[in-house]
């Protein structure tokens, strides 16, 4: 986008709703903000019809104001509680059809890359676990092994919060919701494990009672999904309206779940490691100089 | 962007790019002996097409696979195999939302499975084209003719043409993005055929100079905003409707919902342009006329000289176009006919079903013949339809019933 476009045209100033003149004075596109100046700055998704004490939100807002660019980033969606809060962001944000949010990415990104050349657009998904794991898993892993340049996060908050408490692929065994009154069958799915197995290039697991960590992982991701690869971020993002979590614990059960099953892991592949390093000056990445071999 | 400062100027092809009047309506056209499928690919050469999202299903395969060698090319800007129509059409809508011309091909159980996405594509207003080469839907398995998938891609707020001839799907792919993109429609088009009598047959087909090519997509004559973050940031939405049980939420939906059938009513008058008309007719002033659609049209022409041999006087309705429907058109055109015979390569006659919902006196319409499961359609069989209509008893064909 060009950033004159978050300008006010001469005159008009006075004329456009506080909102507006908030989003250009003290919004974040063209400027460097972080997780730490929260509340300083007038934040890209603020209002939203999510519950008291969600745990996605804060994740949500924290995944946004990492977005390297907000100013040319564009989010997919699908069904969901996430998606409420998502559609409310102040960047597009497209919602296809159930569980299709890889599909349209991997046109859109395509589609992008066709106008737009080198200049970045940067396609960031967000879906639930049911989206991303169940509905979605066909499209998830092919647009993985396709190397689709755009970055996956799923929202796994292990239940179809949006449609009233059902089980889902991502729920733990054992767990009674609806449509598993018996508790769930089979194991949580191993999404980590098959999105290595399909090339990602960048994967992390991450709670968001750490909002540093967070914005960390997803500036990566995206700033990897332009050119080296898929990336895929999955992080637990607790319902506690289906798990009965009192608001108040809301934190302290993503700290329980991340010693669990949650625990921070973060796979960065060489390529992406060597293009942070070189194009964005990631210093943890930059190759040590390998020691002179010793002529005989 | 001014559209009409980059007529004459070459795209990375060498081709120019030429006002799709002239290039569809006075440039020279070449005589060439192709396949339908072979017609499709010319017809996507000179369309300009950013993005085509290809999968293999009977009997669109062998196109879908002929405009990957054009991508191979470089007359299509990218081109790849998705994992499921569903998937493919996801793919599709995502391009068209970035603001990509975008061209797919589908058919029978393709067209059903990937269902979901049509009326998401005509809400979203992309103007995606999608042919259809049209064959039976499944159980108990068929690969065949049968055009029983057009019933249910009419209600989905496309465009829906139904092409007869080759000739007709190559004039009709280029001028079909030229009306789906028109700002006041602004639609994805499902322009279909009957399978492999089109696709898999060869026939003379005029074609267009290769040099030449449509103007490229300007994603900013839409009337929504194209997904691009080049536009102002704003919040789009405030509360999602889909949320709220209440008169605005519902009155939101339901006006969207009318404005994709005004603009489906809207491009009317683009199409009769550039398709002379949404039907062709001859001699209409006949007590008698077969009205249909697609390869059926032809065993009706051939029907229609059988009977003249025999002094039997009969009249034509080719219908173009689906959505929008040519209600008017038909009012005027059977207002003479005391009968109207409806031949139909599908089980239930959904064309038969349109007209008469359409015309005043339905008795008039005999809903058939119709033939489906990969049968063909012998000009003979409509023949007897007609003499069946009109009273004269003929002979029973081997093998049809009576």
């Amino acid at each position: 986008m060009s950033l004159n476009y978050v300008k006010f045209t001469p005159g008009f100033d006075t004329f456009m709703p506080k909102e507006y003149r908030d989003m250009v004075e003290h919004g974040p596109f063209g400027k460097k903000t972080t997780v730490s100046q929260m509340g300083s700055f007038k934040e890209i998704l603020e209002e939203h019809p999510m519950c008291a004490g969600c745990a996605m939100t804060l994740f949500i807002r924290l995944a946004i104001i990492a977005f390297p660019n907000p100013e040319d980033t564009i989010t997919v969606g699908t069904a969901g509680c996430g998606r409420l809060a998502i559609s409310q962001a102040a960047i597009p944000f497209v919602y296809g059809n159930y569980g299709d949010q890889n599909g349209v990415a991997s046109g859109l990104s395509r589609g992008l890359r066709i106008r737009f050349g080198d200049k970045h657009k940067d396609v960031v998904v967000m879906a639930g676990d049911g989206g991303t794991a169940d509905i979605g898993f066909q499209q998830v892993l092919h647009s993985w092994f396709r190397k689709e340049r755009f970055t996956t996060i799923m929202l796994d908050n292990e239940v179809y919060g949006n449609t009233g408490g059902q089980e889902s692929g991502m729920t733990t065994r054992g767990a009674v919701l609806k449509m598993a009154p018996l508790g769930k069958k089979f194991e949580k799915m191993d999404m980590v494990a098959m999105a290595k197995i399909a090339g990602c290039a960048y994967i992390a697991t991450v709670v968001p009672n750490n909002p540093r960590r967070v914005e960390s992982c997803i500036k990566k991701a995206v700033l990897i999904a332009r050119e080296v690869g898929p990336t895929y971020i999955q992080a637990y993002t607790s319902c506690n309206i289906e798990y009965a979590i009192p608001t108040d614990q809301v934190m302290e059960d993503a700290k329980t779940v991340e010693d669990d099953r949650y625990k921070f892991a973060e796979y960065v592949s060489e390529d992406a490691k060597a293009y942070l390093a070189e194009r964005y000056g990631y210093k943890e990445f930059i190759q040590k100089p390998v020691a002179a071999v010793a002529t005989a | 962007m001014d559209s009409t400062a980059i007529i004459g100027t070459t795209n990375t092809k060498g081709q120019v790019i030429t006002d799709p009047r002239v290039m569809m309506n006075d440039a020279p056209r070449t005589p060439s002996f192709f396949t339908g499928s072979e017609v499709i690919k010319e017809a996507v050469r000179r369309a300009n097409v950013d993005v085509m999202v290809a999968y293999p299903i009977t009997p669109q395969s062998e196109a879908a696979a002929l405009c990957g060698e054009l991508f191979a090319e470089g007359y299509i800007g990218d081109y790849f195999r998705g994992e499921s129509e569903f998937a493919v059409m996801s793919q599709c809508a995502g391009a068209a939302f970035g603001g990509a011309r975008v061209f797919t091909t589908t058919a029978g159980p393709g067209t059903m499975r990937a269902m979901e996405n049509f009326p998401m594509w005509a809400g979203s207003r992309l103007p995606i084209q999608c042919i259809v080469t049209c064959r039976g839907i499944n159980s108990p398995l068929s690969i065949q003719p049968d055009t029983i998938e057009i019933a249910y891609l009419m209600n989905t707020g496309m465009l829906v043409w139904h092409a007869e001839t080759a000739q007709d799907f190559y004039d009709w792919i280029l001028k079909g993005y030229m009306v789906s993109e028109e700002p006041d429609v602004h639609l994805p088009l499902a322009l279909c055929c009957d399978g492999f009598f089109v696709t898999h047959t060869k026939d003379v087909v005029d074609l267009t100079p290769v040099d030449m090519c449509l103007p490229p997509y300007d994603p900013y004559r839409s009337p929504v905003p194209c997904m691009d973050m080049e536009c102002p940031p704003v919040r789009m939405m405030r509360d999602p409707f889909v949320m709220k049980s209440n008169y605005i939420s519902y009155a939101t939906h339901a006006s969207w919902q009318q404005e994709v059938w005004a603009a489906a009513e809207r491009s009317r008058k683009h199409t009769i342009a550039w398709l002379n008309g949404l039907i062709e007719t001859e001699d209409v002033d006949a007590d008698i006329l077969i009205v249909s659609s697609g390869t059926a049209v032809s065993q009706g022409r051939e029907a229609i000289r059988l009977l003249a041999d025999e002094g039997i006087r009969v009249g034509l309705v080719k219908i173009k176009t689906l959505r929008p429907w040519p209600e008017e058109e038909l009012l005027e055109a059977t207002k003479h006919a005391s009968h109207i015979i409806v031949p139909e390569f599908n089980v239930i006659g959904w064309l038969a079903k349109e007209i008469k919902a359409t015309i005043p006196n339905s008795k008039r319409v005999v809903a058939g013949p119709r033939v489906c499961g990969g049968m063909t359609l012998p000009p003979e069989v409509i023949v007897e339809e007609v003499k069946k209509a009109i009273g004269i008893r003929s002979g029973v064909l081997a093998g049809r019933g009576g």
